[in-house]
């Protein structure tokens, strides 16, 4: 994550700014596969792309480093009233 | 009857769920509040999905497609899909983490532990409480409206409903509001998180497939897909909003209206030109402005009302900021602390979009569907369109059962969670906080939980009775809040120079802003700001200026403090 995290980010704009999909917005024709309204199919298809762009980060952006950390000895810190 | 009896069973199954998942209970605290960080990716799937779906995700979905169109999947499933998704990995990963290394069990200790306050639990506690017992009222009310009307008839001389005549014989509001409660509270009274988290699992599938099998049958009696999806409203060339079929009940069958019964007319399109308006306006997602009439079948008195088809740009927009709620779900928090590892997260990550799409689409397509079926029906009963569309054209009195479980398997799913966390809430920010946790035994701190969960479900239930019935609005409105409060945890786990005044400055802000659109909105009333840009935006924008503006003028947090949540990063 450390060194990858700029394409993380830059991704995650990416699909943000791929959501607002004004080229569809009165398309009220096209079904795709002959039932599902192509502003519909393309949000469905956008969920998919989602999942595969969250399991693409976590294969290059691991946070190796905080599992490590998890790993290590419990330590208490008070949030106790001192 | 036989729904009721459905019902029931489903309700014994869940008690009986709730019995097994006590006897793995270990009996220390740590178990009852995080299940001692034992949950594996699954059981983490299941339960942070069935926590952030509530009834909505099948009941409001379907009125919300009836009242819009399909653009109710881009504005509130597609984008959560993606934004809970960078959620969960990006901070809930961090989150797991510090609360695995620290022995944090609530958001509140993190905080204070992070921004070196303790007063920030006490500012903290009352707002996420505030915002977290409205959810709650929503989900105790809404269960009982949805078995009120599929158990009409069943108890004539036991609840007359002199109130709700439609109703007469149905089981109240208050009678299933009781039951849910009772059987929730008893849950996660035995098992506490590893409780609520078996719990959910199991109402998270059923869920999900009544979902999917009122669909299957729902097509089939409309003559296939590609059938069913001629049948959602249309306006034509003179402007008249028209049902181009309609349902013959007699023979079970579509038939076509010729002439198409006409329901209403165009008001207005986004261009003012004659003909540029959506024909098929639940389609896409222009807006279009229709007037509608109702008619009274007894009394043929005909009612009409405006009607908004598609949706604004603006509101298109905006509306991501609601989704980032999650990162200050309470009650997520807890979720995520009884992961079993960090890597446990992954299925999570990867499958929420994927389980947002398998619940959302097939509820969507019925609620556009039903427009053709069913007359036009004002805001505040689109919420029946779904089990509306089961009655009328699948008829049995199974799937109505079946159905009815499963809106109330999305209800308590969310339910048990929030409970769950509150109780947490009062007994270690408040309770173990004020006493110092020496003081206590872990089989005390386990009895004070317990003895939460037993009051607040009892002081919701109570406050369930007496909140007005509409409190359905307010569900935008806390997400609104949390969503307001963002900027906080978002600042807390990736900029380490976020001071404690900052976070004072950022909960100031959201908090005031929040309430000022609130109060502006009448107090829960749906409320946009000029050409349709949600408050939440608005909110968060300022929350997130005070929260950088105040951090920079002030001194920077502890090397020691930084070097505890920043380990890679401290100098």
């Amino acid at each position: 994550m450390k060194n990858n995290g700029w394409i993380v980010w830059l991704g995650t704009l990416a699909l943000l700014l791929l959501h607002q999909d004004f080229w569809f917005w009165d398309n009220y024709e096209t079904e795709v596969f002959g039932f599902m309204p192509i502003g519909l199919a393309y949000h469905a298809g956008f969920s998919i792309v989602a999942a595969l762009w969250w399991g693409a980060v976590m294969s290059f952006a691991w946070p190796h480093h905080l599992e490590a950390l998890a790993e290590e000895q419990e330590e208490s810190i008070s949030t106790q009233r001192p | 009857m036989t729904p009721l009896i459905i019902i029931v069973c489903y309700l014994g199954l869940l008690l009986a769920l709730g019995i097994i998942s006590s006897r793995s209970f270990r009996g220390t605290s740590k178990d009852y509040f995080v299940a001692s960080h034992s949950i594996g990716p699954f059981l983490l799937l299941m339960s942070v999905f069935g926590t952030t779906m509530t009834a909505f995700a099948l009941v409001g979905s379907t009125g919300k497609a009836f009242e819009r169109g399909i653009g109710v999947y881009g504005l509130m499933a597609s984008i959560s899909g993606l934004v809970h998704a960078a959620v969960f990995f990006l901070i809930g990963i961090r989150l797991w983490v510090y609360g695995k290394k620290y022995g944090f069990v609530t958001q509140i200790q993190f905080f204070r532990a992070r921004f070196d306050s303790q007063r920030i639990g006490y500012v903290l506690f009352p707002i996420l409480a505030m915002l977290v017992v409205p959810y709650l009222l929503i989900g105790i009310i809404g269960a009982g409206k949805t078995v009120l009307p599929v158990t009409a008839g069943a108890f004539p001389d036991l609840f007359p409903n002199a109130a709700t005549p439609q109703f007469a014989g149905g089981i109240p509001v208050w009678l299933t509001g009781l039951v849910i409660c009772g059987v929730v509270m008893t849950y996660v009274f035995l098992g506490g998180s590893r409780g609520a988290a078996w719990a959910n699992t199991f109402q998270t599938i059923v869920f999900m497939a009544m979902g999917l099998v009122a669909f299957v049958f729902i097509a089939n009696s409309l003559g296939g897909l590609t059938n069913a999806s001629k049948v959602a409203i249309q306006i034509n060339d003179q402007g008249e909003v028209v049902q181009p079929y309609r349902w013959d009940a007699a023979n079970n069958q579509l038939v076509a209206n010729d002439p198409p019964k006409v329901v209403g007319r165009i008001i207005e399109g986004e261009s003012d030109t004659a003909g540029s308006y959506s024909p098929r306006p639940l389609l896409s997602r222009q807006v279009t402005t229709v007037e509608l009439e109702n008619v009274n079948k007894k009394t043929g008195e005909v009612r009409t009302f405006t009607r908004e088809y598609g949706m604004s740009t603006w509101m298109f927009m905006t509306y991501l900021f609601i989704p980032l709620s999650v990162g200050m779900f309470p009650h997520l928090f807890q979720h995520w602390l009884t992961a079993k590892s960090a890597r446990a997260f992954k299925l999570t990550v990867l499958a929420h979009p994927l389980c947002i799409l398998i619940v959302w689409v097939p509820c969507v397509l019925i609620g556009i569907w039903a427009t053709g079926i069913l007359p036009p029906l004002d805001p505040t009963k689109v919420s029946g369109v779904l089990g509306q569309m089961v009655a009328r054209l699948v008829s049995s009195p199974i799937l109505s059962g079946f159905l009815i479980a499963g809106i109330l398997a999305a209800i308590m799913s969310s339910l048990d969670s929030q409970f769950l966390c509150l109780g947490t809430m009062f007994t270690n920010d408040i309770v173990i906080h004020k006493l110092g946790s020496g003081k206590l035994s872990d089989r005390q701190v386990i009895l004070i939980a317990r003895g939460f969960v037993v009051g607040i479900v009892t002081l919701t239930y109570l406050l369930s009775l007496v909140a007005p019935q509409n409190v359905f609005d307010l569900a935008v409105w806390c997400f609104s809040g949390f969503g307001a409060l963002f900027p906080l945890v978002f600042a807390a786990v990736f900029w380490k120079r976020v001071t404690k005044a900052g976070a004072y400055a950022c909960i100031l802000a959201a908090t005031l802003s929040w309430f000022y659109f609130f109060a502006k909105s009448g107090f829960g009333s749906e409320l946009v700001l000029g050409p349709g840009i949600m408050p939440v935006a608005v909110c968060f924008l300022i929350s997130t200026a005070a929260l950088i503006i105040v951090s920079l003028m002030t001194r920077p947090p502890s090397e020691e403090t930084i070097k505890k949540f920043f380990p890679d990063k401290a100098s």
